[in-house]
């Protein structure tokens, strides 16, 4: 096998500046899928981060049919205290549920005694609520990155439209699910920066405080949002609570309970599937570079060393070898190739990252790009290139090792 | 025993509806050892002859045995691995593989086609090159080297396997007369020294008086057979 590797590459360097051209050409090809797949899915995974981690979670579980009306914040439609408490029992023994935090979500009215607006509001046990949701911290430029009874989180939007600041009393005002209306006085402990998706304009209390403001006679909860400790088990956890939560029938017989992972409750997620459509179709443009390139050049091999082909052949040597060593010439071209690009990659991706690039998405400034690959991202790519190029090879080989002997000594 | 035998062998060629009979109804022996010549015009037959007891052909009729083993019967993998063991190919052009020095040359079949392991692989090689003086340039490429020089490097290649037969077809055409005499002179000194079977063909009047049996071809008739000194 060895000696098929060294007159493989002999053959490569015989022509050189024909295999140098071709090896270039697979190495742009890896270069920029491998820049294009890292930078892309760096967004990702950070917009994905943004998402999950400053406000929905990464699975929520709901009452069923709450969701469907989310937009309204239906309160006739929260989870009761039993449910709750199963619930709440089923998380804390989940090993794969880092933290949880139930949340009431309702809807108000916000009056600084000079004007009054609309506001969407999420009662939470504040701790809980950061566990689950880290970035949330991060958000709160002005005040507090802390929030306790009597006190209310309110979006910048809202801040800077009415001129409320930390320290200035609110009055939120609210219906409860009876149609009652009622009132509570609270400070203003911090000011939330915006965040893209849904619930990212949303405002802050403790969780007593929305019970006391909505008139709760028992613990309500619109919905637990969870945190995993790893991302990557997100499916097989939502499963697993659908398993162990199906059990629970509402009066109509259908399941109690709903889960849904982020994927289905943020648009965000479609455009993480657009870019990894786009991701898909650039890779095939790379097959379909390399296949062409490669095959090109093999066919050219074959034809330019017909007479060698038949010397070999004739001196003995089997059909089997003659494919062989046509193949392991495409495969070392395509390594090489795939080798340069994935070190020309990385080199580039360290020079993006060092220079620092930023972006903005949706209503967030000044994100800083890292492009950071997955070695299994790489691995899958180089496989992909190398694996193309055998293929690519197969036909001209094929062809090598079926020539005539005679008919290949007297071609001229 | 002898190494060849032709019994009754024709060959016919067909193009388009035309067929054309390359061979006609050749019967011959051949010894072992022996240094043999076909002669004869062109498109007398001498090639179509030496491809069929080369295993690059097969008989349309007749039979041919080679070694034992008629030809006819081997599948297209069998007679690759009958040539790579039983017989060593001499060709006009020299056909060495340009990305292989004088030594991978000459070590190629020995490797890709008998692997002999590494040890013996060099010991053969070495006496090869000896014998055919090209040891001081076992380092070059065939593009480094003289005409006459790849010829004894093609015929170091063809004996290395330490075949039973060795066949050349015009083994002198690209060669000055000088030359060309002393590529028959390293033939028949390496008949002399492994007892090979040397089977040339030529129509160089000036090499043909070196072969000690020559069958003469016209049309594919084998006219004469002719025993000169030392010939079986």
């Amino acid at each position: 096998m060895g000696n098929l590797f060294k007159i493989a590459v002999r053959n490569l360097l015989r022509y050189k500046r024909r295999t140098i051209l071709t090896a270039s050409l697979i190495t742009i090809g890896v270069v920029f899928v491998l820049v294009f797949i890292s930078v892309s899915s760096s967004f990702k995974t950070m917009m994905t981060g943004q998402i999950t981690d400053s406000m929905l979670g990464h699975i929520q579980v709901h009452r069923r049919g709450y969701v469907a009306s989310i937009d309204n914040l239906p309160l006739n439609l929260n989870l009761k205290p039993d449910a709750v408490k199963k619930l709440d029992d089923i998380l804390a023994q989940d090993r794969d549920i880092e933290a949880f935090s139930p949340r009431i979500k309702f809807g108000g009215m916000l009056s600084n005694f000079v004007e009054t607006t609309n506001i969407r509001l999420n009662g939470v046990y504040p701790e809980r609520e950061f566990r689950t949701v880290p970035l949330l911290a991060s958000r709160i430029s002005a005040g507090k990155k802390t929030l306790h009874r009597g006190e209310i989180l309110i979006p910048a939007l809202l801040s800077r439209g009415m001129g409320v600041k930390t320290g200035d009393t609110v009055v939120i005002v609210a219906t409860n699910q009876d149609g009652s209306v009622n009132g509570k006085s609270l400070t203003v402990s911090g000011v939330l920066e915006s965040a893209t998706g849904p619930g990212g304009r949303d405002g802050y209390v403790h969780i007593e405080d929305a019970q006391e403001i909505l008139r709760m006679p028992a613990a309500d909860v619109s919905e637990v949002a969870m945190r995993l400790r790893d991302f990557g088990r997100l499916e097989s956890v939502r499963l697993r609570l659908e398993g162990l939560l199906g059990s629970d029938m509402n009066p109509q017989g259908k399941p109690l309970f709903e889960v849904h992972t982020w994927e289905q409750l943020s648009p965000f997620y479609n455009i993480a599937r657009m870019i990894d459509v786009m991701t898909f179709f650039i890779k095939l443009m790379l097959i379909a570079i390399v296949l062409i390139s490669i095959m090109n050049v093999m066919v050219m091999a074959v034809y330019e060393r017909i007479r060698e082909i038949g010397t070999i052949a004739a001196i003995g040597t089997l059909p089997g070898k003659i494919l062989s060593m046509f193949i392991i010439e495409g495969f070392c071209m395509g390594v090489l190739g795939t080798v340069i690009g994935n070190i020309l990659g990385g080199g580039i991706l360290y020079a993006l990252n060092a220079a620092g690039i930023t972006f903005d998405f949706g209503q967030q400034t000044g994100l800083i790009l890292t492009a950071t690959v997955d070695p299994a991202d790489v691995a899958v790519l180089s496989g992909i290139v190398i694996i193309v190029s055998v293929i690519a090879s197969l036909q001209p080989a094929f062809k090598a090792s079926r020539m005539e002997p005679i008919a290949a000594l007297r071609h001229v | 025993m002898s190494l060849i035998t032709a019994e009754n062998v024709c060959k016919d060629y067909h193009t388009g509806e035309v067929t054309i009979r390359a061979l006609n109804d050749l019967s011959f022996a051949i010894e072992p050892a022996a240094f043999v010549s076909f002669v004869g015009p062109s498109g007398s037959g001498k090639t179509t002859l030496l491809n069929l007891i080369g295993c690059l052909d097969k008989p349309t009729e007749g039979k041919l045995t080679v070694s034992g083993t008629d030809i006819s019967l081997l599948d297209r993998k069998e007679s690759a691995a009958f040539r790579g063991s039983h017989i060593g190919f001499i060709f006009q052009d020299f056909n060495l593989i340009p990305v292989l020095t004088v030594y991978e040359n000459i070590e190629y079949p020995l490797i890709m086609v008998q692997n002999i392991p590494a040890g013996e692989r060099k010991n053969r090689i070495l006496r090869l090159l000896e014998a055919v003086d090209m040891n001081a340039q076992k380092d070059k490429y065939p593009d480094q080297i003289s005409g006459g020089q790849k010829q004894r490097v093609a015929i170091a290649r063809a004996l290395v396997t330490n075949p039973k037969l060795v066949l050349a077809d015009e083994p002198t055409a690209n060669l000055d007369s000088k030359t060309a005499y002393a590529v028959i002179e390293l033939m028949k000194k390496m008949r002399d020294e492994l007892q090979t079977t040397f089977i040339f063909s030529t129509h160089d009047q000036k090499i043909v008086g070196e072969a000690e049996i020559l069958f003469t071809l016209e049309d594919g008739f084998l006219k004469s057979r002719e025993t000169r000194g030392g010939g079986a």
